[in-house]
């Protein structure tokens, strides 16, 4: 996974609430390979004229702002797989779907969650100067809208740290091989029904 | 938190602690790990890796996602779809994973196959690749849906990194009135918190409603948590779960099964214990309720109207109004009941238990459906219960088609869409555009509510229909 530090780039506004993770990527290109390569399948049955993303003065977008409850719905990763290969580097919005946010963060996206009219505003700023960069500094925790004002966001330490330094975390869990063993061990005893059949 | 003020849920959390980061991220030990056909990019993965899956024995592949409706005699046609539920066989093979295919048995919908095989019980943590893993919670197991890197961590490690999510207890008091069923209580509770009201939340659902509910109605209840934004949702085990996991192909037996009904009795909220939020409903107000939009939010009682997007005051979210009703084709002010509808779908790991087929075909007796409409059973043994009842004659004799068990039109990707344009009364669990096929606009309800639409041909508040109870309980 590409570590995630800092970002510059110009950020998209998406002024809808709940958009789910069947319209980020619709249902038939879910059988694709990744290697067929994600980008073309997102927010596919969206792409209606005018829809934002494909709007030449928000081109080279990496930072997509958007409404409330973001990538909510089904457990899709693909949904991640479509903006990361979009060229979505981060998404702000007032909230996030919990899988979502978590399959993000695997895959080096990252969720930015500030107060709805922090976030609405923000949304204003770009539509006002189209194509204006936002910063992500996530060392700093601040995002640095087109009026130069940084705003603190928070995020979990774990989260945090994988994306600054792309851990894989099987690696990560390996490393407490002996806890699991131990585990493992006590809870068979505690609850031998666990295993089916037994 | 003490030991003597703890939830369900921080029963069953606590127990499955691994090891904890001075961050506060829990390595949460994993009991159970369904897989669907959606699972090849976690396989992908772990072979990449040259890893192997931890347990096996704990580790079950079921084909439900891309799986026929229609006769499953001849091949599949689609060589896309067929290649999903043939490289599931063959990565459950390779794996050494016991794997749920498409002429099996038990085969059937995951969240409808688990806990009629026993495989779902109590005080278990279970995930999937699938975010109505929720269901599962109805047997007091906390179970949520995971993304494909999660997936590959649990088939490497069995366990999962986790943050301690919050807690909400959402009360249902009183008695659902007539007609009324979970799926309406379930609805009732999304429009009453919106679909991020429990983001970040383990809802345990509490009440004397909830305590009334069986085991089907319960499973419908948790199902749709994720649709209030939730992580997990939960109901405490009791006689009502004990029996009916006593018994069931992989449940515990004899005095295994004594061992751990003992436990499971201990796993109930303590009396004193808190919760970060608390949300209570009146279950005699609840009404059976659609939605209008396209978020399971939009659910309101069938007796009212399209809502006025002019009646909204922060303009961002009347426009977003605006959005859903030119996308559902609905002009404010109309009655619900004035909806026409082209189509009936009764199905899905929500609603496709004999409950719910027992409900649909108690109005649908005698009767005859105006519109086309698929009823799809949850898996191969609630297919032969219900034929052994007569319920597909119902089906059938009313006009509606009667398939094999899967997801189906719910997510649209075994070939059973809604065509474009097309309005459906589904029992399901989502309402989003495309949800079930491009431009298909979908109402969420009950499978009577869906029965009584298909009679009628419009929304329909199924208590104004004369209907006869099958001689079932």
């Amino acid at each position: 996974m590409d570590p995630f530090v800092t970002l510059t780039a110009p950020a998209v506004p998406l002024d809808i609430a709940n958009i789910d993770t069947d319209q980020l990527l619709p249902a038939r290109f879910l059988k694709k390979p990744r290697s067929a390569g994600y980008g073309n399948f997102l927010l596919r049955d969206e792409r209606k004229p005018g829809f934002p993303l494909d709007d030449p003065a928000y081109a080279g977008a990496r930072v997509l702002v958007t409404d409330r409850n973001f990538g909510c719905g089904s457990s899709r990763e693909g949904a991640v797989y479509a903006l990361v290969d979009g060229g979505f580097r981060c998404v702000v919005a007032p909230s996030f779907g919990d899988i979502f946010a978590a399959n993000a963060a695997k895959n080096g996206l990252l969720t930015i969650t500030l107060p709805e009219e922090t976030v609405a505003e923000l949304r204003r700023q770009l539509q006002e100067t189209p194509g204006a960069a936002v910063t992500v500094d996530l060392p700093a925790q601040t995002l640095t809208g087109p009026d130069g004002r940084p705003l603190a966001f928070a995020i979990d330490p774990f989260k945090k740290e994988c994306l600054i330094e792309g851990l894989d975390d099987v690696a990560l869990t390996l490393r407490h091989q002996d806890a699991i063993d131990a585990f493992d061990r006590a809870d068979a005893a505690a609850r031998p029904w666990l295993v089916p059949g037994t | 938190m003490t030991s003597h003020h703890r939830s369900l849920f921080d029963k069953v959390w606590d127990a499955h602690l691994v090891a904890t980061r001075p961050d506060g991220q829990a390595l949460l030990a994993i009991d159970r790990h369904f897989l669907h056909e959606g699972s090849f990019h976690a396989f992908g993965m772990i072979d990449h890796a040259k890893r192997p899956v931890r347990r096996p024995e704990l580790t079950f592949a079921v084909a439900d996602h891309y799986v026929p409706s229609h006769s499953r005699a001849k091949p599949i046609a689609d060589p896309e779809i067929a290649n999903m539920v043939t490289m599931l066989e063959a990565n459950a093979g390779r794996h050494g994973l016991r794997h749920f295919g498409l002429h099996d048995p038990a085969q059937g919908i995951v969240h409808v196959l688990a806990p009629e095989q026993g495989l779902t019980l109590p005080g278990l943590t279970i995930v999937c690749g699938d975010s109505h893993t929720s269901t599962h919670g109805a047997f007091g197991a906390l179970a949520f849906g995971i993304g494909a890197t999660e997936v590959s961590h649990v088939l490497a490690t069995q366990t999962l990194w986790q943050r301690r999510p919050r807690t909400m207890r959402v009360t249902v008091d009183g008695e659902l009135g007539a007609h009324v069923t979970a799926k309406d209580l379930i609805l009732a509770v999304i429009g009453f918190i919106g679909a991020d009201g429990a983001a970040g939340h383990v809802i345990e659902y509490a009440g004397s409603a909830i305590r009334a509910l069986s085991m089907e109605g319960r499973l419908t209840v948790c199902n749709m948590s994720i649709e209030a934004g939730a992580r997990a949702g939960m109901i405490a085990p009791d006689d009502t779960t004990f029996s009916w996991i006593e018994g069931r192909t992989y449940a515990p037996k004899g005095e295994l099964f004594d061992r751990a009904v003992e436990h499971w009795r201990t796993l109930p909220s303590d009396p004193d214990a808190a919760f970060d939020r608390e949300v209570s409903l009146d279950a005699a107000a609840i009404a059976p309720s659609v939605t209008w939009g396209t978020s399971p939010e939009t659910a309101v009682p069938v007796t009212g109207a399209v809502p006025d997007p002019g009646a909204e005051s922060d303009p961002v979210r009347a426009g977003q109004m605006r959005k859903m009703l030119d996308y559902m084709g609905l002009t404010p002010g109309t009655r619900l009941e004035e909806v026409g509808i082209d189509r009936v779908f009764i199905g899905s790991c929500t609603n496709a238990r004999l409950e719910d087929l027992r409900a649909a075909a108690a109005v649908l007796r005698g009767r005859r459906a105006v519109v086309p409409g698929l009823v799809v059973p949850g898996s191969v043994p609630v297919r032969r219960q219900a034929e052994a009842e007569g319920l597909d004659r119902v089906f059938t004799d009313a006009g509606l088609e009667w398939g094999e068990p899967g997801c189906s039109m719910c997510v649209g990707i075994n070939g059973d869409l809604v065509p474009a344009g097309e309005r459906c009364a589904s029992t399901t669990n989502r309402n989003f555009p495309g949800r079930q096929g491009p431009n298909a606009r979908t109402h969420l309800m009950s499978p009577a509510m869906a029965a009584a639409a298909a009679v009628t041909g419009k929304l329909t508040d199924v208590r104004t229909l004369d209907v006869r109870k099958l001689g079932v309980s």
